[in-house]
């Protein structure tokens, strides 16, 4: 029994009962079971979101296909997808030095170099932090645009919800909203995804006369151009929704490209 | 050998989880609406099933009975987390149709009655073959039952047509009452009833009976 002295084999013949090899094994489970989580979770993280991007791909592809006429207006401009470009939010100019197919928004979110606090007075969409550059889609027809689709995200109920918001060419009237994951509750938050819910959407203005967002996401009835029905039981989601568009379309987020848009064109 | 071959088919009929035991039976419900996601929950729960088995039966001299089920639910916990990862990277399509049933295996009584019952107690080898009869056991269910209403609700199975519908210009008249949650229950229910009629030692002696004067009021 010379193995007996190693330390392994005196915690092992412990009694069952005993508080070291209880609080022992408890820990050596945990310990254990963390690892194996963590190792699959980040090997297959790639390949998950590989899916996750093809998702978002043919996502886009099918609000396409639902705004009427869109499919004619691209094969009039004699193109088969949205023009891709980088908008530096602050200024609301295009980047032209980087390349739109290599930007990663995801890991730009996240990368200090590449991104800024959101000051918290603003972050009514509860993220924290943006990235300083975004991706828009855009079509448009001898120098004017007919079609703009941005990127928006915000704070859902247990997740963070990613939209496309596809505006008309008058930059106020919303041609299509598409939700392109969230992780809310299957069967309430998580209805923002459905079809039936999104086709609520176009048609809704986000500005007043005045020019302010004033696009809400409210209970019961919507009234008004400016209102569109929650979900009912889904409360935060809902308002979730609001705010992300609110806040996306707001001073902080593509107020001062939408406004560049407007008064000085492409 | 022969004990080894009958904790493989025991619980497939004599001994089934879901119609004897009656357990598993949300996720028997829910993800049952097509045979596709019936098998792959199947296969989901018989890995996670195996798994958790072997691992608990490996460490049972060393479980302290004061933290026993933490350290099994611990266990499995962490293999669903695994399965679900494994189904969002090679079957992303399905993981969205399951969303939280995989999640859900961890609640299952049915991994959890086992690791209890039997791994605790019995070698890696028995526990194992006994895990593998057990989620064959229910894999069997769910794909009887999956199979019955995607047939019914739908006309086809696995995808393919079998029943030509209205709408595709056949003469068969979709069940809508199929893809809803109650026709699980029926369908479950009548295969409990099947059962019990051809295994009359299934059937359960009633807890109470009806005084002979109540009988008739």
């Amino acid at each position: 029994m010379s193995e007996a002295h190693t330390p392994w084999r005196r915690f092992l013949d412990r009694p069952n009962e005993d508080r070291v090899k209880v609080f022992g094994v408890a820990f050596l489970t945990a310990l254990f079971s963390a690892v194996v989580v963590s190792v699959a979770s980040v090997t297959l993280k790639p390949i998950q979101e590989a899916h996750l991007a093809a998702e978002r791909a043919a996502r886009m592809e099918e609000m396409l296909d639902t705004l009427p006429g869109m499919r004619e207006m691209m094969a009039e401009a004699g193109v088969d997808a949205l023009e891709t470009r980088l908008v530096d939010l602050d200024s609301g100019t295009f980047v032209e030095s980087a390349d739109p197919a290599a930007f990663d928004l995801r890991a730009a979110e996240t990368d200090p170099a590449q991104s800024v606090a959101i000051p918290s007075e603003e972050d009514i969409a509860g993220l924290g932090r943006r990235a300083t550059l975004a991706p828009v889609h855009l079509l448009q027809k001898d120098g004017e645009v007919q079609l703009i689709v941005l990127p928006v995200s915000g704070k859902g109920y247990q997740s963070t919800i990613r939209a496309n918001l596809a505006l008309e060419a008058d930059l106020s009237t919303v041609a299509a909203l598409s939700v392109t994951e969230t992780g809310d509750t299957p069967g309430l938050g998580a209805r923002i995804a459905d079809p039936s819910w999104q086709s609520l959407w176009p048609g809704k203005e986000v500005a007043n006369a005045a020019g302010e967002i004033v696009i809400d996401v409210v209970r019961g009835e919507a009234s008004g151009p400016h209102e569109v029905d929650g979900i009912s039981g889904a409360t935060i989601t809902s308002n979730g929704v609001a705010k992300m568009l609110r806040y996306w379309l707001g001073d902080d987020g593509y107020g001062p490209f939408i406004d560049r848009l407007r008064t000085e064109g492409l | 050998m022969t004990s080894a071959i009958r904790y493989l088919t025991k619980p497939l009929v004599s001994d089934n989880p879901v119609t004897l035991q009656i357990l598993g039976i949300c996720s028997a419900l829910a993800v049952t609406t097509s045979l596709q996601t019936a098998l792959t929950m199947s296969a989901a729960l018989t890995a996670v099933l195996v798994l958790s088995s072997a691992t608990i039966s490996l460490i049972r001299h060393h479980i302290p009975n004061v933290i026993r089920l933490i350290v099994q639910i611990v266990v499995i916990a962490s293999l669903v987390v695994v399965a679900d990862e494994l189904l969002q990277a090679f079957a992303f399509e399905i993981s969205k149709e399951l969303s939280i049933f995989v999640g859900l295996i961890v609640t299952n009584c049915l991994v959890l009655g086992r690791a209890e019952a039997f791994a605790t107690k019995n070698p890696v080898w028995p526990s194992m073959l006994d895990a593998l009869g057990n989620g064959l056991g229910y894999s069997l269910i769910l794909t009887i039952v999956g199979a019955v209403r995607e047939l019914f609700g739908f006309g086809t199975l696995l995808g393919y047509t079998i029943l030509p519908t209205g709408e595709e210009g056949g003469w068969f008249e979709p069940f809508g009452l199929m893809q809803l949650a109650p026709s699980g229950f029926f369908v479950i229910g009548l295969l409990v009833w099947a059962i019990r009629s051809w295994r009359t030692e299934q059937v359960e002696t009633p807890e109470h009976s009806l005084e002979p004067g109540e009988a008739r009021p």
